[in-house]
């Protein structure tokens, strides 16, 4: 009885459905009659307006996809942000945050006047570019496609100077910062760019022309990145406490994990951008160049992992988050250039680098709280040369030795210019805060502010949140004092 | 009038707070504190380095009772925050001079 009941039921729904159904498809065929009488009046297409309409169809893809990547690369910004914030202390937080938004900043404004013209223009001797300066290639109603083209190249721009911000975390001058984004975006990483990559636009640099292979920049952007970081952190010096005189590393703790977590988990969403997007076209090659790089952060993350495991003892946080970028910075060199299964050696000897290279750094005590250096510097230099040793085309020695020659003259171009930079802005306007402000936290000294107003700053570990105002002696360990405003 | 003050493992407040309830105490003060015994601290590692923790959280409780409850108290929380292991902490006992209820003014063990 019951399913009689329901069987007419359904028939009656069905009958209703096809009668919605009928009045639907007599409408949409109404709709498709006014719209051919509408047409009827234009030309009827022909293979040659066929042929334009359709590359006209891959040029505004091109566009789109350029853009798209522009934006994840954009949000790169965000991850270093948070890697940089998380592995450094609470007391810095502000000027983490400030520096890393000015340097985009600063460094878009100076990387429309000068920095593009220079790595872009058009270049007579194959060292610099002499044209295109403050967008001047760009007309209203003119081609837009150095737009496109710009924006995504002035991204890759602030990816280069970001890196430094890390190594050089929780000591520097903010002014002396500032100086230092605009110079790097202004001319030292424009002038290697010109050298690799000139040709995509205007220019033409020589070690192009030798058949030097960096697809998306593990030289050009994270090399470059890196070894002015080095620089950076030689010039300053290490941080207050973090070698002890009988020569142990005394760790200074990162005041949030899960933001260094949610930090690399933004760079490896933005990496889909920075190496896919290196095509600036919507073509079929972008699937493999986005295997690629997620393979080789897998594998940099795990062997990373690993290789802290057998030497720490257990599965370390820091480690396993800089292998991830280890591998990124790795593949973005080859990653369209070498097959999925390179990728994962690439990838997995970058995570096993990465360990060694940060211990290191810390042994010959350069100290660089989040590990740019060994992530950007060595693991950029080790993704360059393994676009030659693995070139899907076969490799041979006059590949490699070209490889080895563009690593060599990033670093003979990219550390003495930086460390000269530095070192003018250190005797000039100064490079290092004093030691009483590094104490008391550049937040305070330099911003005037604090990040956590709400908590308690502690050097080991919270408390719990009780108010600044309330908290005595008994409250915590090693407790920050903070002074009002006016006695700083 | 005696205070009460028992330092224990951060996970056995709760317990602790109930066992005091059941037996009729009705007020009590925490901290969250941090301190090493015999069972001193740990190690950790950060990006390589290892480094001594020496100073364990812990959470203090204050209580102030009736002097004829305090074996009361003490037994109670001895009880609740044992866990057998190294590090369940201690209790002292002091006497209190005089309570003063800060509303009403109140004084000795009305106070309380």
């Amino acid at each position: 009885m019951f399913s009689t009941i329901m069987i007419k039921k359904i028939f009656i729904q069905n009958k209703r459905s096809i009668s919605v159904m009928k009045k639907i498809i007599i409408s949409g065929l109404f709709i498709l009659f006014c719209v051919t009488c509408v047409w009827a009046g234009d030309e009827t297409p022909t293979v040659l307006s066929n042929k334009e309409a359709i590359s006209l169809v891959q040029t505004h893809a091109d566009y789109v996809w350029t853009l798209v990547a522009a934006a994840l690369v954009f949000f790169m910004q965000a991850g270093f942000a948070m890697v940089e914030t998380g592995f450094t202390r609470a007391k810095n937080a502000i000027n983490i945050m400030m520096k890393n938004l000015m340097d985009f900043a600063m460094g878009s404004l100076a990387f429309w006047a000068i920095g593009f013209g220079i790595m872009f223009g058009v270049s007579k001797t194959g060292w610099f570019g002499t044209s295109g300066f403050f967008l001047s290639d760009f007309s209203p109603g003119g081609d837009p496609w150095v737009l496109a083209f710009w924006m995504f190249q002035v991204v890759f721009a602030a990816t280069a100077a970001t890196i430094v911000s890390g190594a050089m975390a929780e000591r520097t001058k903010f002014s002396g910062y500032l100086i230092y984004s605009v110079l790097i975006s202004a001319l030292i990483y424009p002038v290697f760019g010109s050298w690799a990559w000139g040709s995509l636009y205007k220019g033409g640099g020589w070690l192009e022309n030798l058949g030097f292979i960096d697809f998306a920049g593990s030289t050009v952007v994270h090399s470059v990145g890196g070894w002015a970081a080095l620089a950076g952190a030689i010039v300053l010096g290490p941080r207050l406490g973090k070698y002890t005189k009988d020569g142990k590393v005394k760790p200074i703790l990162g005041h949030n994990m899960p933001l260094a977590a949610l930090g690399v988990f933004i760079l490896w969403l933005g990496w889909f951008g920075f190496n896919p997007g290196s095509t600036t076209a919507a073509n079929k090659d972008i699937a493999m160049i986005f295997v690629n790089t997620n393979l080789a952060a897998a594998a940099g993350c795990v062997l990373a992992m690993f290789t802290s495991w057998i030497k720490f003892g257990k599965p370390e946080v820091g480690m396993s988050l800089n292998g991830a970028l280890a591998g990124l910075v790795a593949i973005t060199s080859p990653c369209a250039t070498v097959t999925p299964l390179s990728a994962i050696m690439i990838g997995a000897i970058a995570g096993v680098i990465v360990v060694l290279s940060v211990l290191f750094f810390d042994k010959i005590r350069i100290d660089d709280p989040v590990g740019a250096i060994s992530v950007h510097g060595v693991c950029g230099a080790w993704g360059t040369l393994s676009a030659g040793i693995f070139n899907i085309g076969g490799t041979t020695l006059k590949i490699i030795g070209v490889q080895l020659l563009g690593i060599s003259a990033c670093f003979l171009w990219v550390f003495p210019t930086a460390f000269l930079l530095f070192k003018l802005i250190d005797v000039t306007i100064g490079l290092r805060v004093s030691a009483e402000e590094e104490i008391e936290g550049l937040d305070f000294v330099e911003h005037g502010g604090n990040a956590y107003p709400d908590f308690e700053i502690s050097h080991s570990g919270s408390m719990g949140s009780v108010a600044p105002g309330l908290a005595k002696s008994e409250a915590g360990v090693g407790k920050m004092v903070r002074k009002p405003l006016e006695q700083a | 009038m005696k205070k009460i003050e028992a330092i224990i493992k951060p996970f056995k407040l709760d317990d602790v707070k109930d066992a005091l309830n059941k037996i009729g105490v009705n007020g009590m003060t925490i901290n969250e504190v941090k301190g090493f015994g015999r069972q001193r601290g740990h190690k950790e590692i950060y990006r390589g380095a290892e480094y001594q923790v020496d100073f364990v959280p812990k959470v203090r409780i204050d209580v102030v009772v009736d002097s004829s409850l305090a074996d009361q108290v003490v037994e109670a929380i001895s009880k609740s925050a044992n866990t057998g292991k190294i590090g369940d902490g201690k209790i002292f006992v002091f006497t209190v001079d005089e309570a003063i209820r800060i509303r009403t003014g109140e004084t000795g063990e009305g106070a309380i």
